[in-house]
């Protein structure tokens, strides 16, 4: 199983979610002006402030050489991951509906927060059963998701535990196809107690077993 | 600021007597520079002159006294002097640090001000050559009533959580204070940490005539111009608006840019040498780089790429636009330096050569536009002998006493727990990323330090710590308790400390009295340093600070680093299981002079502090570090503000676990003595050897009045077979966690 | 040729920043103000403005949560105010 970590100037989390993935299986950078995907079996979107969040967060990361062979990556059925940031990207390219507004706090919150599984059935929650919760980090200034249509959500933040005022609760959702996910909470900061919980890795597990198994979404 | 004359240095305005007043220098500083030149100085000349010149970049009130700090240590690989301070941690790598203040311009504009200060010291940082891997930071504003101080407060937060979590480096500590005594004089003081492969550190000294100097990074414009020896050299008054262009607005994407380009550039070792430019711009970067090489520079300031067209090249050589570094590069590696600079997109420019003329060149499409030797402009800025007398009468007014006096110990705790210096820092933590680079063990409020796990398995413990109230009451004393809690601090969590930063926050060292404040705060972090066996490896001085009632609170903070060998093994501040006992380690003897009581009853910061015995204080820290390493302890918490009954609140609340505890015998349970004395909990046979006070369990805290344990004297150890060894005394509160958690939890709430 | 995109909050999502700002003024003593927006300002020199739109659906602005009005250079009634400081990157509001 290989992971390819998108890295763009101004990512934060890219060394994270590339240590992260790397305990699942193996993972290599895919920077940002190189078109070569180095035949991976998933791409993973990482967090930070790419560009400095000029214009819009992930406005100008999503023209990116490598975005447009990602993108023709993912509508081949690839897995995509976009986490925070990551998300923010895929929306502004269209790979995802809806788009990320700014917290309704209007504060940058850092929180551990706790996470429903909504839908068990993706390559990125199979491990995991509906209903179970997930102790996972959220970083973020822009959280907060809105999408007019509708969506396919696999993640939802528990009652109570809502860090950006996003409607119906979201906190990560896929496409129709279920091959794309986006999610601001950060799984690559939730894969060793030792720092925190290790709830994070049941996505990287699904992803692994979702390609060791040869099937798509 | 006058208008350059260009190159003609023989020029001298008819106004020459207020050229240099209006730059800050006095009439026999100006002289000294006259003496030394053997002619005067034209306009860039003595523009360069006034900042490396004023306090900010030249000490000139702290130098002599800062070499009465210890500075020496088994660890140590950089000291002071270089651009950040080094230890070894051992597997091959160092951890760089250093704390710096921006206090001035946080006051004008604390976004920006706040923001700039974080990015100036993460450039310290990698500028040694070491990955900034956190931030930490202290901040002072006047009373939470104030609006003022909201909005500093507000906009100084959100200006380090911008930079911080924009660059992606975490800030994972730090300490927030209220006193009426900072309220027209604002602190914000910025600690980083960075870790480097030991071979990789780099100094800052210029070497190899012939050698390139490349300018990396941002444009150059108008940013700060006059800042330093304008704004830090200076009081501030009330024309504080006409101040706002000086501000520097910081970009940190390209900083995050130029910190990745510059550490590949010393992976690759295309570097001969590495400064960042700060205050005063190029002319300091240059003349320090000189200067500690030895060498001198050409500096062809045309070349300098311009944000703004038509700049003066004074302007040019004191901007302090952000996120800029300057390099020495051999001749054959230019193209190879330009080639990483260009993938990183990261401007790069050469602009001047290495020399060995000893001299300061400034050359611009006009010709010469300034020539100083080196020395003028580093070694001979002057150095005063501070004056040192101790006040005959108190310095500061008493605060406004914020309780009616006839308040129940419970009453008391509640207030103490909800007061501003003690409340939770949620509010304020949670707008910085914690958590980004997956190295942080311990977060905000999970210990006493916060600790990053190395490659190794060890980990690498922080703390910062400084309280103006008591150093105003015992400059002496109060300036080594600091460095005593900050040791405490790394104790609770298992570590040992390696060295340490300081900032040293005081009024005008011209008084007599402030410079009695310096002179006696530096000695006590000096005993402290030299009983602890810590080094100082390199800090930072912000004198002036100075409003309408007079000087700050004497306001030295310290940022120490330590070490622990099992990261996993790092100690917790809350009480974990119901039927721990609990025992208070370190000899123990509170006042409530100086503490956080005193202040919410109005007192004021007089009175002397109880001296410390150095060897009862090592023996504490090191009986604690160890406990927590032999993982004895299921938590460990040093008392400071508020005493040991908020401590032991601060575990109840932490662990969500109540606790009964006696007190020992005539034990102030509000009473203070930082640095000293630790609440730890654990089974009773992993205690033995310290005062079992209570145990943990239930739903409230519940402390009784000292009372003698049957058969032992106060303060011995007692040992049973179960049970309560201590006979209870008189009741003195009992409070649900719940309830005191709520006082500890709204405590800030204006900021939410 | 000198441009003006101005771009604010999509009618009918929650603008928080405009919120704050209409809670804000009150509190300094100013009456009667409703329906606070806040948005963003880009401006650009042109060789050619009918590109203007384009530039706009592609990049300046997301059309999802965004709406937009281009300010023909002739139309100059967006004055500065003396001695306004536009903030840097960043700006001296949130992060």
């Amino acid at each position: 199983m290989k992971f390819g970590v998108v890295r763009f100037p101004g990512s934060c989390d890219d060394d994270d979610a590339l240590h992260a993935a790397a305990r699942v299986g193996d993972a290599v950078m895919l920077w940002h002006r190189d078109r070569d995907l180095q035949g991976v079996d998933a791409v993973i979107v990482p967090g930070g402030f790419s560009y400095g969040d000029y214009l819009r967060a992930g406005a100008i990361a999503r023209f990116a050489p490598v975005m447009e062979e990602v993108a023709e990556f993912a509508l081949a059925g690839g897995l995509v991951l976009g986490i925070c940031n990551g998300f923010q990207v895929l929306c502004e390219a269209g790979l995802l509906p809806g788009a990320l507004l700014p917290n309704a706090s209007l504060r940058f919150v850092c929180r551990q927060v706790s996470l429903s599984v909504v839908d068990a059935d993706s390559p990125f929650t199979s491990r995991c059963e509906p209903g179970d919760r997930l102790s996972i980090p959220v970083k973020h200034t822009t959280g907060r998701y809105y999408a007019p249509g509708p969506v396919r959500v696999l993640l939802r933040y528990a009652p109570g535990e809502n860090p950006n005022g996003s409607q119906d609760d979201i906190a990560g959702v896929c496409n129709e196809q279920g091959n794309i996910f986006g999610l601001m909470p950060h799984p690559e900061h939730a894969v060793d107690p030792l720092t925190g919980s290790d709830d994070g890795l049941a996505i990287f597990e699904s992803m692994r077993a979702c390609v060791a198994g040869g099937v798509g979404a | 600021m006058p208008a350059a004359s260009g190159p003609d240095a023989s020029a001298a305005p008819a106004d020459a007597a207020l050229r240099h007043r209006a730059l800050g220098l006095t009439d026999h500083e100006y002289e000294l520079i006259v003496a030394r030149l053997e002619r005067e100085p034209n306009d860039v000349e003595l523009a360069m002159l006034s900042l490396m010149w004023s306090e900010h970049c030249g000490y000139k009130h702290s130098r002599k006294l800062l070499r009465r700090l210890p500075t020496a240590g088994p660890y140590v690989l950089l000291g002071p002097g270089e651009n950040a301070g080094a230890v070894d941690v051992g597997d091959g790598l160092a951890v760089a640090f250093k704390v710096e203040s921006h206090n001035h311009p946080s006051a004008v504009e604390p976004f920006q001000g706040a923001a700039t200060g974080v990015g100036g010291i993460l450039r310290d940082v990698f500028a040694v050559g070491a990955r900034p891997i956190a931030v930490l930071d202290s901040l002072r504003f006047g009373e939470p009533g104030s609006e003022r101080s909201r909005y500093l407060l507000e906009h100084a937060v959100a200006g380090i959580g911008h930079y911080g979590n924009s660059i992606g480096v975490p800030t994972i500590g730090g300490e927030v204070y209220f006193e009426p005594s900072y309220e027209h004089n604002c602190l914000v003081n910025a600690m980083c940490l960075g870790l480097a492969p030991r071979e990789r550190l780099i100094r800052a000294a210029a070497a190899g005539p012939g050698n390139v100097l490349v300018l990396l990074g941002a444009l150059t414009g108008r940013d700060g111009i006059g800042g330093a020896s304008v704004l830090a050299s200076a009081e501030l008054g009330e024309a504080d608006a006409a101040k706002r262009p000086s501000v520097q607005i910081g970009d940190p994407f390209a900083e995050k840019k130029l910190l990745e380009c510059c550490l590949e550039l010393l992976e690759s070792e295309l570097l001969v040498s590495l400064q960042d430019l700060g205050a005063a711009g190029l002319t300091s970067a240059a003349s320090e780089m000189a200067s500690k090489g030895g060498v001198g520079l050409d500096l062809d300031i045309s070349r300098v790429p311009l944000r703004e067209p038509g700049m003066e090249p004074f302007e040019i050589m004191v901007s302090e636009s952000q996120e800029r570094m300057l390099c020495v590069v051999a001749p054959d590696y230019v193209g190879r330096v330009l080639e990483v600079c260009e993938r990183w997109e990261t401007l790069a420019t050469p602009i001047g050569l290495v020399t060995d003329s000893g001299r300061l060149r400034v050359l611009s499409a006009g010709g010469v536009a300034g020539d100083l030797p080196v020395g003028v402009l580093v070694d001979d800025c002057p150095a005063y002998d501070l004056v040192p007398i101790a006040p005959d009468s108190p310095l500061y007014a008493p605060p406004a006493p914020a309780l009616a006096g006839d308040e129940s110990p419970a009453a008391l705790l509640l207030a103490l727990l909800a007061s501003p210096n003690i409340c939770s820092r949620r509010p304020v933590f949670e707008q910085y990323d914690w958590i980004v680079q997956s190295r942080t063990v311990r977060r905000p409020e999970q210990a006493d330090a916060a600790v990053l796990a190395l490659p190794d398995g060890s980990a690498i413990a922080v703390a910062i710590d400084g309280n103006g109230r008591r150093v105003a009451c015992d400059p002496r004393a109060g300036a080594a308790e600091a460095v005593y809690e900050c040791a405490a601090n790394l104790a609770c969590v298992g570590a040992e400390p390696l060295g340490l930063t300081n900032c040293l926050n005081f009024g005008n060292p011209e008084k007599p009295a402030v410079a009695w404040q310096l002179t006696e705060a530096v000695e006590g972090i000096a005993q402290a340093c030299e009983a602890l066996g810590v080094p100082v490896v390199g800090g930072n001085v912000s004198l002036y600070n100075e409003g309408p009632g007079g000087p700050i609170f004497p306001t030295p903070v310290i940022g120490m680093v330590g070490k622990l060998p099992d990261a996993t093994r790092a100690g917790r501040l809350a009480f974990a299981r119901e039927g721990d006992a609990i025992a208070l380690a370190g000899r123990f003897e509170p006042s409530l002079t100086g503490s956080e009581l005193a202040r919410l009853r109005g007192l004021p910061a007089t009175g002397g502090l109880a001296p410390v015995t150095a060897s009862a204080v090592r023996d504490a820290h090191e009986a604690v570090r160890i406990a927590v390493r032999n993982e004895a302890l299921q938590n460990a918490h040093d008392v400071s503000e508020g005493g040991l009954a908020v401590a032991l609140a601060e575990c109840c609340i932490a662990g969500s676990i109540g606790a009964s505890v006696a007190l020992p015998a005539g034990l102030d349970p509000f009473g203070e003595a930082p640095g000293r004395a630790f609440v730890v909990s654990g089974s009773e046979a992993a205690l033995a050897g310290f005062q079992i006070i209570g145990r943990v369990g239930g739903v409230e805290l519940e402390i009784s009045a000292g009372a003698r344990s049957q058969g032992a004297s106060a303060g011995a150890e007692t040992t049973g077979a179960g049970g309560s060894e201590i006979t209870a005394g008189a009741p003195l509160l009992k409070v649900a966690v719940c309830e005191l958690r709520a006082a500890w939890e709204q405590g800030l709430s204006d900021l939410r | 040729m000198r441009a003006r995109v101005l771009v604010r909050p999509k009618q009918g999502i929650l603008d928080p920043q405009g919120q704050a700002v209409e809670r804000a003024l009150p509190a300094l003593g100013f009456a009667g103000v409703r329906n606070v927006h806040v948005g963003r300002l880009i401006e650009l020199d042109v060789e050619d403005p009918a590109q203007l739109p384009k530039m706009c659906e592609r990049l300046l602005v997301n059309p999802l949560i965004e709406d937009y009005q281009i300010v023909e250079p002739a139309d100059d009634s967006i004055g500065r105010s003396a001695g306004a400081q536009l903030p840097g990157p960043g700006g001296g509001g949130g992060g």
